[in-house]
């Protein structure tokens, strides 16, 4: 018998990236155990690390990790290709592209939170769309976007706090405790 | 508090332009227009269309016995009704145009018309 290994060549960023990446799906899976009111209404908790990485590895692993974690979540839950994927794809693809502009502000002014308040915006408004465009086509759906308004907002910001928090921890050693 | 320590300026501009939007888009979807007629239906025919700017009680006839629809202060509800489980009675009173009550059993129905209608029908 010959074992036969396939080996990839790996640079030292993949690794991060799929490190990274690993984190943000246990976060999916753990927040999945949360009941939620409305479904859609979630903390996207994943979403800490892709600010993480952004501001530490660039646009381009954010985007790795956040897109690794939607299809590969969407492998875990067995949503693959389901309705569920697209709208967590959808959602993904607008935050990234919103992350793209808004990554650009002055840093000195615009920090974690805002980029989180802007992605978490862009993430319904990508879902929305999608709900819209193809799942339930009826203007009856907007009653609804006031509730994911307010969600992104809260959430965005507390995600947008907790990565903060994280990225500063130069005189606080110890990291926060998982919420 | 400990946490306000990570929010840059910047990003209370951010966070108060979301308020300011959440706000807004609350106000925008979910005030339906003014309402200022209501149009009872019974067994699935218009029965009576009646403006809400004058108050009355209605009286509207249906298979299981009579229900009775109130009209005031630009307001309507209706307030008895035979249906064995009172869903459109615990309902209470509706104002905006596009909202609507409905009595099952007795085939009774007031809808607040107004304004533009916000969709042509709806089905479940």
């Amino acid at each position: 018998m010959t074992a036969s290994t396939i080996k990839l060549a790996t640079s030292a960023e993949d690794h991060h990236i799929a490190r990274m990446a690993a984190v943000a799906l246990g976060l999916t899976v753990l927040e999945n155990a949360i009941p939620t009111p409305l479904p859609g209404v979630k903390p996207g908790l994943a979403n800490i690390v892709t600010l993480i990485v952004l501001a530490r590895y660039g646009w381009r692993a954010a985007a790795w990790v956040s897109l690794l974690r939607v299809v590969a979540g969407s492998l875990l839950f067995g949503n693959f290709l389901a309705p569920g994927f697209f709208l967590s794809l959808s959602g993904a693809v607008c935050s990234l592209a919103v992350l793209a502009l808004s990554m650009h502000l002055p840093q000195r002014f615009f920090g974690a939170v805002t980029h989180s308040i802007l992605a978490a915006f862009a993430h319904i408004a990508g879902q929305m769309a999608v709900v819209y465009l193809w799942l339930i086509p009826h203007s009856g759906i907007a009653y609804l976007i006031p509730i994911f308004a307010t969600a992104a907002l809260v959430f965005g910001t507390v995600n947008g706090l907790i990565a903060a928090r994280f990225m500063d921890n130069g005189d606080k050693p110890e990291p926060e405790p998982q919420p | 508090m400990l946490a306000l320590r990570h929010i840059k300026p910047g990003d209370y501009l951010t966070l108060l332009s979301g308020i300011s939007f959440t706000v807004w888009i609350s106000f925008t979807v979910w005030s339906g227009g003014i309402a200022d007629t209501a149009l009872i239906r019974s067994g699935g025919k218009v029965f009576k269309e009646v403006p809400l700017s004058r108050d009355q009680q209605i009286e509207v006839p249906g298979p299981l016995g009579s229900s009775i629809i109130t009209i005031e202060k630009r307001k309507a509800r209706i307030s008895s009704d035979p249906s064995p489980r009172q869903y459109c009675v615990r309902q209470g009173w509706i104002q905006q145009a596009g909202e609507i009550a409905i009595c099952l059993p007795n085939e009774v129905s007031v809808e607040l018309t107004g304004g533009a209608k916000k969709y042509d029908s709806l089905n479940y």
